[in-house]
């Protein structure tokens, strides 16, 4: 990685942060836990890593595609998971029946 | 050329998917929109993985769709099956395996580098593998203990002993040490070993001198972890789609860890140092004399008392929800409300063991959410009230936080339910909560006790109030 793109990542990163940090102050409390729960999924995003990682064949680095097909497992266990249990609690969230 | 065109869709697919958590996340913030934008949020990861399968370097799929089908598999059971009272150690289970998925692509992709004859890894490559490492091992393992402890699987108060703060001082420089070596020497395995041993190490050693009350700031911060662990593989990746993301969480989880310590009138350092919560027989001899004179109450004189009542202010604890008494408290809502009396539930932003969770589980006994006012905006209203009932509910009432400059808990922002003209306190017994201290509202001359299960007590009390 070169600097030039390391400072475009880092500008995302600042940037990002920023609109979370804005998003997220004004979340009311009533909805902490599914924030929570919720963004837990997000950071699920690594199974994108780790689909690269297990994405080549079994070839010159049989370790670097093991730990990605792992990686891949709790990764995919911690979005879905995440997601659904997410829904599940908001579903509950009712006005007056 | 056909490449080119390819890379370009993909980019675009991670712009659009970015576009979606953010517009996702914005969702979850209103209460009438939150559901969608859970799904604006899945919709985006759907979009990502999709758009990372397309990339050609992508060649085994079969391996690939079957891992993913069963951990869709054993994530959809888990997520369907858990209890709303074991959120918080479910976040904190999650929060772990989001941490080591980290944690292993980081050291996936270091393998491949290192071990290729062709590549020399640049130093920029090593800093980030280092952090993405470090941060995923420690999210991993620290989330792993929290998770054990909110379980009940391992010991949930603090556990420490002595030199426990210069060992970890020690470890963290011997990994720094490493952790420059490695940068210098990245071909050089020992050292990649030695930062993820001690990474893996601090975890634990971070996290267990954190007890009981303090879980909420941990599970907080441990999300906030998760999301930066994320963003550093995807430095690592070179992949902004990871970055994007990892920050989002990131900021979320840093959001709520201030909230939960400004609720608990603690800072975040002497949280992370740990230990609060076990000098409970000294803290209690402080706390006042212990020759207290309660009042007691029976059901029925309490069932009286509501029913002579015009405004009805609801504490409910994690005690509540232990009880499991959150179903027949929304019944005795109902009931009270038939009668014409007002009800409203205060909560506390540490009711529960995690951000919100009160108002998850009480959303579940499907008590309206409208109902539910937060902290600042009830806490005048008790002095206009005829009846605070208190269910579970300890410390978050205790008066020593305002009056008594000794106590643990002084400074700590409580709910005023010793001004409402009368407090009923369902409890099972007179024992402590969470910080150990006896709580000097159950002696006040307005405040009746009213021993018992929760559950079994309200309801007789429902039962009680049916016949009036």
């Amino acid at each position: 990685m070169s600097i030039e793109n390391l400072i475009v990542l880092l500008y995302v990163l600042v940037l990002a942060s920023y609109v979370g940090f804005e998003l997220i102050a004004k979340v009311p409390p009533t909805l902490h836990t599914p924030l929570m729960s919720g963004s837990n999924a997000i950071s699920g995003i690594t199974i994108v890593g780790a689909i690269i990682c297990a994405g080549p064949l079994p070839g010159e680095f049989p370790l670097s595609k093991i730990l990605g097909m792992v990686a891949l497992f709790f990764a995919t266990l911690n979005v879905v998971g995440g997601y659904v249990v997410t829904d599940r609690m908001l579903q509950m969230f009712k006005k007056k029946k | 050329m056909n490449q080119n065109i390819l890379t370009i869709i993909i980019q675009l697919a991670y712009l659009v998917a970015s576009v979606l958590f953010i517009v996702g996340i914005k969702m979850l913030g209103k209460t009438h929109t939150a559901r969608e934008g859970n799904i604006y949020s899945a919709v985006a990861m759907f979009i990502a993985i999709v758009a990372t399968l397309l990339v050609q370097e992508v060649l085994s799929y079969t391996e690939i769709f079957v891992t993913i089908l069963i951990g869709s598999a054993v994530g959809t059971y888990v997520a369907k099956k858990v209890e709303m009272t074991q959120m918080p150690e479910m976040v904190g289970l999650f929060n772990g395996f989001g941490g080591l998925a980290s944690v292993l692509v980081a050291t996936s992709e270091y393998w491949r580098m290192a071990h290729d004859a062709n590549i020399a890894m640049p130093v920029i490559t090593g800093v980030t593998v280092v952090l993405s490492v470090i941060i995923g091992a420690v999210t991993f393992t620290g989330s792993m203990v929290a998770y054990g402890k909110l379980a009940g699987k391992i010991n949930g108060n603090a556990i420490t002993f002595s030199g426990q703060h210069p060992l970890n001082a020690i470890l963290f420089l011997i990994m720094l040490v490493a952790s420059i070596f490695l940068v210098l020497d990245p071909n050089n395995d020992i050292y990649m070993i030695a930062v993820l041993a001690i990474g893996l190490l601090l975890g634990i050693l971070t996290v267990i001198p954190i007890g009981g009350a303090d879980m909420p700031v941990v599970i907080s911060l441990l999300n906030s972890y998760s999301g930066v662990a994320a963003c550093f593989t995807g430095f690592v990746l070179n992949n902004q789609v990871l970055i994007i993301a990892g920050a989002l969480v990131g900021a979320s989880g840093i959001i709520l860890t201030q909230i939960m310590c400004k609720a608990m009138n603690r800072s975040l350092v002497s949280v992370l140092l740990g230990g609060f919560g076990q000098g409970g027989s000294s803290a209690a001899a402080a706390g006042g004399g212990s020759d207290m004179q309660v009042k007691e109450v029976g059901v029925e004189e309490a069932a009286m008392i509501f029913d002579s009542a015009s405004s009805v202010i609801i504490v409910p604890g994690y005690g509540m929800a232990v009880a499991q008494a959150q179903h027949i408290v929304r019944e005795m809502t109902e009931l009270l409300e038939k009668k014409n009396i007002s009800v409203k539930f205060a909560i506390h932003p540490v009711a529960g063991r995690m951000p919100g969770h009160m108002n998850v589980l009480l959303a579940e006994a499907n008590v309206p959410y409208d109902k539910l006012i937060e902290m600042e905006n009830i806490n005048d209203e008790f002095a206009n009230t005829d009846v605070c009932l208190i269910i579970g509910a300890n410390d978050v009432v205790n008066p020593a936080a305002r009056t008594n400059p000794a106590s643990p808990i002084y400074g700590m922002p409580i709910l005023n339910a010793d001004k409402a003209r009368t407090v009923i306190i369902s409890k099972r017994s007179m024992a402590s909560g969470y910080a150990g201290i006896e709580n000097e509202l159950f002696g006040f001359p307005n405040a009746l006790m009213l021993f018992g299960d929760a559950k079994a007590t309200i309801t007789k009390m429902v039962g009680e109030l049916k016949e009036m």
